[in-house]
């Protein structure tokens, strides 16, 4: 074979696309669809409490077209991250989409289903023997973060994938995923070139993002050949210019010249970028350095408490200026209050003021105050009916805490609700974000097939 | 001149849980070659910006389409408690009101 065509559905699967520019793809006869489902971005609660942070009826709405397309045409179909963060209870929730989808359009089809969660005594033994590190700035790793995690997953690399693939499977749903793994495995497994391969998927993960006009949510093809590939958006109201697709390097990433993947590294300081025609460009010259030790990224949620919050407003200017008298009192006024209810020390109360640190976190003295303040304030306690307490008589408090010049007696604040405070629900932070030296990734990542 | 006047895109977001990232991407070669010369921007400058170490501000000229990435680690994770940009997309500022000289 001497190339290879596929398209990426769009950025995230859920936040929809043209239906046009998937049937763009199939006219242009692509081997494969693919589509990434996750991300950290939307923080660590999805991952920590199993939840999605697209919902189900986006979901279903985008994948069924490329499912019913798939099988039509009968090309694969890869899910990478399935459910959003590709633990399993995000897997379970994607399947139960795929098969009501499968039932109500009668299709039949080979799954195959990949796992990534790690169990924590793997993470501890790993850690025991020195084979976890810090990636990206994360924290030493300690035997408390790991235990403290409610889900634990690993990052797949193209290799479980191309093992479903080699097996015969038509639609693979892949667990938490590298985005490149999604669209990398099918081309490498046909031999092509696995560093073009790997850049080609970085670029494709994000749909038709690399193109103008800006905007993730619609397909992108790209055609693997020997020595190099080709973008083009499905779309023809968009175009790839080379700085559209070189710029794309930049985005999320770390390091412009290079990425990391289990595969090793991807190093583009030498790839060279040509518009071949109107929408289309061409990319060669980036290459794969394999890296000596194969490793696999573990994330992992810990869960820390439950949140509720209150919204209000403030205008007073004299209010606004002894906005941290406030603060400092309405701390003492609640810790006083429910010192036989819960210590101070376990639960925290946050003030964001919006117009002077909600922000940047840091206020800049220096800067004027506006005639409007935006305030926040956040309790955090081991349990949702202790967080409530603590908001509620945070609330109250700041509403009439007295200040030295108070003028405007009858209350600090404006709240554009009634009830004026809001359940967060748990809490869950990032501490896992970290490498492990594998011997066999395979066996991180079981692979189960059912026929449909 | 601050350099929110001189880029054309200046823009930070995420990369990973644990980072920050700022793109400043330059109409010419020349506004590029000028902030990347100007003694105001160095590691020491934005580190004190932040709140984070200089030895872990990085800056990575990208010349082939006139853009200057910042990458530094963020002092609280994405969404962890005490967070206050869980993308870090309105993380621009403060580099964006650096005066270039």
């Amino acid at each position: 074979m001497d190339n290879l065509k596929f398209l990426s559905i769009c950025g995230m699967l859920g936040y929809g696309y043209p239906l046009e520019s998937l049937c763009r793809g199939i006219d242009e006869k692509i081997d494969f669809i693919g589509a990434d489902n996750g991300s950290t971005d939307p923080g660590p609660y999805y991952l920590g409490s199993g939840k999605g942070f697209v919902k189900n009826i986006q979901l279903e709405r985008d994948l069924e077209p490329a499912l019913v397309e798939a099988r039509k045409n009968n090309i694969p179909l890869i899910i990478g991250s399935a459910g959003g963060s590709g633990a399993k209870a995000h897997v379970d929730n994607f399947l139960k989409i795929l098969f009501k989808i499968a039932e109500k359009n009668n299709l039949h089809f080979k799954l195959a289903v990949i796992h990534s969660d790690i169990e924590k005594t793997t993470a501890l033994n790993a850690l025991a023997a020195g084979k976890i590190s810090p990636c990206g700035h994360s924290r030493t790793l300690k035997a408390e973060d790991v235990n403290a995690c409610t889900n634990i997953v690993a990052q797949m690399g193209t290799e479980p994938i191309i093992a479903a693939l080699k097996n015969g499977a038509d639609v693979v749903i892949a667990g938490r995923a590298c985005d490149t793994a999604i669209f990398a495995a099918l081309p490498i497994m046909r031999g092509f070139d696995p560093g073009l391969a790997l850049h080609a998927a970085k670029i494709a993960e994000c749909g038709a993002m690399c193109s103008v006009p800006v905007g993730a949510n619609d397909s992108l093809i790209v055609r693997m050949e020997k020595d190099s590939f080709t973008v083009t958006p499905a779309n023809p109201e968009k175009k790839c210019t080379p700085e559209t697709v070189a710029a794309h390097s930049l985005y999320e990433q770390p390091n412009p010249e290079c990425f990391f993947e289990p595969e090793g590294k991807i190093d583009m300081s030498e790839s060279v970028f040509e518009q071949i025609d109107e929408r289309s460009v061409k990319v060669s010259g980036t290459k794969l350095v394999p890296s000596a030790k194969e490793t696999i990224k573990l994330e992992g949620a810990a869960f820390r408490g439950f949140r509720s919050i209150t919204i209000a407003g403030m205008s007073d200017p004299v209010a606004m200026a002894n906005l941290e008298v406030i603060e400092s009192s309405v701390r003492k006024a609640v810790s006083e209050n429910l010192k036989d209810i819960i210590a101070s020390e376990n639960y925290t109360l946050r003030f964001l003021k919006y117009g002077i640190n909600g922000v940047r976190g840091i206020a800049d003295k220096s800067l004027p105050l506006l005639t409007e303040t935006g305030l926040l304030i956040e309790a955090i306690a081991p349990t949702q009916e202790l967080a409530d307490t603590v908001i509620s008589l945070a609330r109250s408090t700041a509403l009439h805490q007295s200040f030295p010049g108070r003028k405007a007696t009858a209350g600090n604040l404006a709240f554009p609700f009634s009830p004026s405070d809001f359940q967060g629900g748990e809490v869950y932070e990032f501490s896992i974000y970290h490498l492990m030296e594998v011997e066999d990734m395979a066996e991180f990542f079981p692979i189960t097939y059912k026929e449909l | 001149m601050r350099l929110y006047d001189i880029a054309k895109i200046v823009r930070s977001k995420n990369a990973g849980p644990f980072n920050l990232t700022v793109d400043l991407i330059f109409e010419d070669a020349k506004k590029y070659e000028t902030v990347l010369k100007a003694a105001s921007f160095n590691p020491f400058a934005i580190a004190g910006l932040y709140g984070v170490d200089a030895d872990d501000v990085r800056i990575y000229p990208f010349k082939r389409i006139l853009a200057i990435k910042v990458t530094m680690p963020r002092p609280i994770s994405s969404g962890a408690p005490g967070d206050t940009d869980v993308y870090g997309s309105q993380q621009h500022f403060p580099l964006a009101e650096m005066e270039i000289v």
